[in-house]
Formats: C-alpha cells, structure tokens, sequence
C-alpha cells in the first residue's frame, strides 16, 4: 500500500461518505419525485366520472377510466388464480422433496431464468400460443401471460419461506404419525403462511402494472370487459401507454395521470401494507 | 410412504416442472415463429441495418445496438450509485438502514409505465433545457475530443433519446442491484473488518480493500442482474427512446431497442415483418439468457471459495 498522508486519507473517506450520502439521497429523492409528480397530476384529474365511466374515443363527454381498471383487475385477479396453485406445489417440491438433487437444481435454474426473462417475451409466446390459433386478442390472452410472470416468483419465494421452517417441526409432526403430505401442507406450510401471502401479494401487485405483456395479447378496447375470453380487453397499464404516446390532447394525458394515480396508490399500499405486517411478525 | 403421499411429490413435481416447460415453450415458439426471417436473410439478419416493411427488408443491427447503449449507459450511471447506497445502508444504524432499504425496494415496485411518463412529462423537458445544454457548453464536453461524435455537431438534442433513457434505466434497476450488494456487504466477517478498523483503516479503506474484496463475486453478479433488467425493459425505454430505426449516432440521438421495436410494430405486423420481430425477440431471449448464465455463475458460487 502506498503511504498517504493522514490528511489525504481522510479527506477520501470524507468524499466517500458524501458520496454515498448523495447517492441514496437520489435515489429516494428521484422515487419521491416521481410519486409526487403522479400525485399532483393525478389528483387534478380525478373526479367520481373517471372512476366510474368507460373509456370513450377522443371527444366524446363522460369518459373515464373505468372499464380499464375493472379490466385490471379481473386480470391481475385471474392471474393469481392460474398462478398461485402451481407455483405452490413447486416450492413444495423444491424445498421439501428435491432439495439439492440435479434435477431440483435444474428446475431451480429454470425459474430463476424465467424471473429474469424480459416481460414483453412472455408477451410474444403467449401471442404464439393463445391469440395465433384462437385468432383473436382477448382478455384471457393476458391473464395467461401475467400468470406466467408470477409463477417463477411465486415458485422461488415459497421456496425460500419453506426452508425457514425449522426442521424439528417437520420431524416432530411426522413423529406424530401424520403423513408427508399432512404433515407438509398443516404443519410447515401453515407455519409458513405469512411469509406465502407477502410473497403471493408483492408479485400480484408487481404483474398489476405489467404493460409489455399486455400489448399483444389483451390489446385495449373501449369498452367494458364483456367478451373476456373472446375480444380485446381494456387494462389500466396499457390505457395510460396509449393516452400519453399516441394522443396529443391534454385531456387524454390528464386521464393517463388519473389512471397512473390509481395504480401507484393500489401498488404502493399493497407493498407497504405487507412489508409492515411481515416486519411485526418476525419479531 | 403412504399412496397419496406418492401422489402428493408427484403432484409438486409437476408444478415445478411446469418451469422447465414454459421456458422450453417460449424457446421453441419464438424459434418457430422466427424460422421464415432466419430462412430469408441467414444470420446477415444479425448485421442488417434496414428496417423497411414496404421492401421487405429487416435487419437486426440497430435494435441491438441501442439495446447495448441504453443497457451500456444506465449501469454506468447505477454501478457507483449501487455501491454507495449499498454501503450506506450496511453502514447506518440498523433501524434506519433496513428503513432506507425498504424504501430503496419501493423504486422496484413502482411500474415501469409511471417510470415511463415521468420520463416523458418531466425528464424529456429537462434534459432538453437544462441538462443537455449543460454538459455540452457548461461542462465543455462538447470542446473534447470525440465530444462532437458523442453529443452530435450542435451538442442538442430533442430530449429524447438513449441518455434519457439510461438516465430512468438506471433508476429502474438500481433496487435490484443494490439488493444484492447489501446482502453481500453484510456478509463480510465482522472479524475481519474489525481487525481492519483496529490497524487504524479509514471507512474508504475498510471498504475498498476489506469489503469489496471479499464481495467481488457477489458485486458482480448484482451488476449482471441490473444488466439483464435493463435489457429488457420495455415500457420506460418506449416513452423516451424516440423510436426511431436507425443505429446510435451518439447519446443524443433517438434511436430505439429490441423491447420498443417490439412494443411499436407488433401489433400490426404480419408475415415477414412478424417473423422478423419474432427473431428480433429470439436475439433477446438469447442475450437475457446469456447475461442470467453469467448472474447464477457468479451468484451461486458466492462464499465459496473465499
């Protein structure tokens, strides 16, 4: 090492210091920036009319955004439905039956791919799946897509709750008598079961504002979410993609911001609710 | 082993295999979708520069060239920021360090469409005004040599292009690199830093030489995972890139990504064109999975060899 005076020496780690200071500084200074950005532009816009009326094309009186955060939800709701039940069994099995072995590792492997696979991927597989044989965009389209989306996530984090379970516990009620799959689904799983509804809740709340996906396999439409199965459906993610890129009127953005207002809120409070639930119960 | 226990594994197998499936799903049909364009250009689709529907001709060139640039600029912007605020939140008092990580967390959760319209509403304007003006007068980079290549003859530019984007990719991935380096900033033996602070090492020291060294794998994985998140990011990038098909022409320029030219054509293309962007996200599958081999090398080998 080289010699350095003790000023030098403490003036570097007095830039340091500052320099990290600076740094988380931005970015919660640019997260706060943001949200106040959508606060004070979505607040202006929001009224009791774009919460309850449907979108309409450009000019026409009453319109609002509705039917996309209806749509929004059935799909992120639909999603959880496809998602959770297979995404479970496989933490189950990661954690409880394969452990170590080759072939958990390579599924792990898997799914630790897929959760890094770029959203709008999924989007272009599920077109080729869904909406090239059945030929037409619809609602289903994305909610499989999202499904997609959350079932690595879900996959990886049950896993990991799983193996916080101490093993006496699993010993201890299979000592009992009870079966393997009794013993995994009451005992471990239940003692698990607050680290599996943070886990299922934060990837629902994150697939609520997935958009890439959505593109080309629900579309958008201005309508409400009739033809579910069979036609294009309305999504808040991609209404706001399609109010503030494709449409010069300022109306149309304020109702963008109005749309985003909503989705940060409902985002926001499901991140922040089950962070602090989670944080209580771990001491 | 009871019956339904046999049922039960084999019922969670079939969950987790369901991951193998998928992926092997969505590597077979991008490659079926895409075989028409790897049929009609060969791989000189890689290095194509055209994108032009009416002749029907496509290249790869400048969508992955803009994916590396925007990917290039936002880690160069996260790294630094990463390390810092990692090393903060390990540095702080306990109750204020996982108060400031929770909130680091919150920037990955909100979607990247507000990302993108703040992008558009608030930092296009910006970097129009203030920032771009700035760096090529102000800072003088524009006096530099290459300068003139960088930031174009006139040094501005429209606001749009890939410096902005980078500027909101590397908000977007920063949580999730600076995640991991906190992990692994936490890792380091108390011992050792310690007997580091005990022979009279500055913090900079202690984390130049104790800390990041004994991380190093671990940091670059993190960087790998900021990687494969900008690459593919779609929404955010759309709103400012300017999509425009042409290659970089410095960082002011518009220009656009493999993600965006997807998210702007797809819907409306058929035939060749579809195939082509089919291939186009075949390019990116393989450069994610590339980037997410690099991630769990570097990750999964984390501790061991130290």
């Amino acid at each position: 090492m080289k010699n350095r005076t003790a000023f030098f020496r403490k003036t570097a780690d007095l830039l340091l210091n500052l320099a990290a200071v600076l740094s988380i500084a931005l970015a919660l200074g640019g997260m706060g920036w943001i949200l106040c950005t959508v606060f004070s532009h979505g607040c202006s816009a929001l009224s009791w009319e774009l919460l309850t009326a449907p979108s309409k094309p450009y000019g026409e009186a009453g319109a609002g955004v509705a039917n996309a955060l209806l749509g929004t939800l059935i799909m992120t709701a639909g999603a959880t439905l496809l998602a959770v039940p297979p995404a479970l069994a496989g933490g189950i099995y990661l954690a409880e039956f394969g452990k170590q072995s080759k072939a958990a590792d390579a599924l792990r492997f898997c799914a630790n791919v897929m959760m890094g696979l770029p959203s709008i991927l999924v989007g272009l597989f599920v077109y080729a799946l869904l909406v090239v044989p059945s030929g037409h965009f619809s609602g289903l389209a994305g909610t499989v897509a999202l499904a997609i989306i959350m079932f690595p996530v879900i996959m990886r984090t049950t896993e990991d709750m799983l193996l916080m379970v101490p093993d006496t516990l699993r010993e201890s009620a299979l000592a009992l008598g009870m079966s393997r799959m009794r013993a995994t689904l009451c005992i471990v799983a239940r003692s698990a079961r607050n680290g599996l509804a943070t886990g299922i809740l934060l990837s629902l709340a994150r697939v609520s504002g997935e958009t890439a996906p959505l593109l080309f396999t629900a579309l958008f439409a201005d309508t409400w979410p009739e033809d579910f199965f069979t036609g294009p459906t309305a999504s808040a993610p991609v209404l706001i993609t399609e109010y503030t890129t494709n449409s010069p009127f300022e109306i149309m953005h304020a109702m963008g911001w109005g749309a985003a207002l909503v989705m940060a809120a409902f985002i926001l409070t499901i991140n922040i609710a089950t962070r602090c639930i989670f944080h209580e119960n771990r001491h | 082993m009871q019956r339904s226990d046999t049922l039960f594994r084999y019922t969670c197998l079939g969950g987790a295999a369901l991951a193998l499936l998928l992926l092997a799903g969505i590597l077979t049909q991008l490659g079926m979708h895409s075989a028409p364009a790897w049929q009609h250009f060969g791989l000189s689709f890689l290095w194509g520069s055209d994108w032009d529907p009416a002749a029907d001709s496509y290249g790869a060139l400048p969508h992955i060239l803009g994916t590396l640039l925007t990917t290039g600029i936002s880690l160069a912007l996260a790294i630094p920021l990463a390390l810092a605020v990692a090393l903060f939140i390990t540095e702080v008092p306990e109750w204020l360090g996982s108060l400031l990580s929770h909130g680091v967390d919150l920037l990955a959760a909100i979607p990247s469409v507000i990302y993108g319209m703040w992008g558009l509403f608030v930092l296009v304007p910006l970097m129009q005004e203030q920032v771009q003006p700035f760096l090529a007068e102000t800072l003088g980079l524009l006096s530099l040599p290459g300068g003139a290549w960088l930031l174009g003859e006139d040094g501005y530019g429209s606001g749009f292009g890939f410096l902005t984007a980078g500027v909101i990719l590397a908000l977007m991935v920063l949580p999730y690199m600076c995640a991991v380096m906190r992990d692994v900033f936490r890792m380091t033996p108390p011992m050792l830093r310690e007997s580091a602070y005990g022979l009279g090492c500055t913090r900079l020291e202690v984390t130049r030489d104790i800390v990041m060294r004994y991380g190093v794998r671990g940091i670059v994985g993190g960087i790998f995972i900021g990687m494969g998140r900008a690459l593919g990011e779609t929404m955010a990038v759309l709103f400012v890139i300017g999509n425009l098909m042409e290659s970089p022409a410095g960082l002011y320029s518009c220009g656009t990504t493999i993600a965006a030219t997807l998210a702007n054509n797809f819907a409306e293309a058929t035939g060749l064109q579809q195939s082509a962007l089919f291939a186009l996200g075949l390019v990116l599958l393989l450069m994610s999975f590339g980037i997410q081999l690099l991630t769990r090398y570097y990750l999964s080998k984390r501790g061991e060899n130290n």
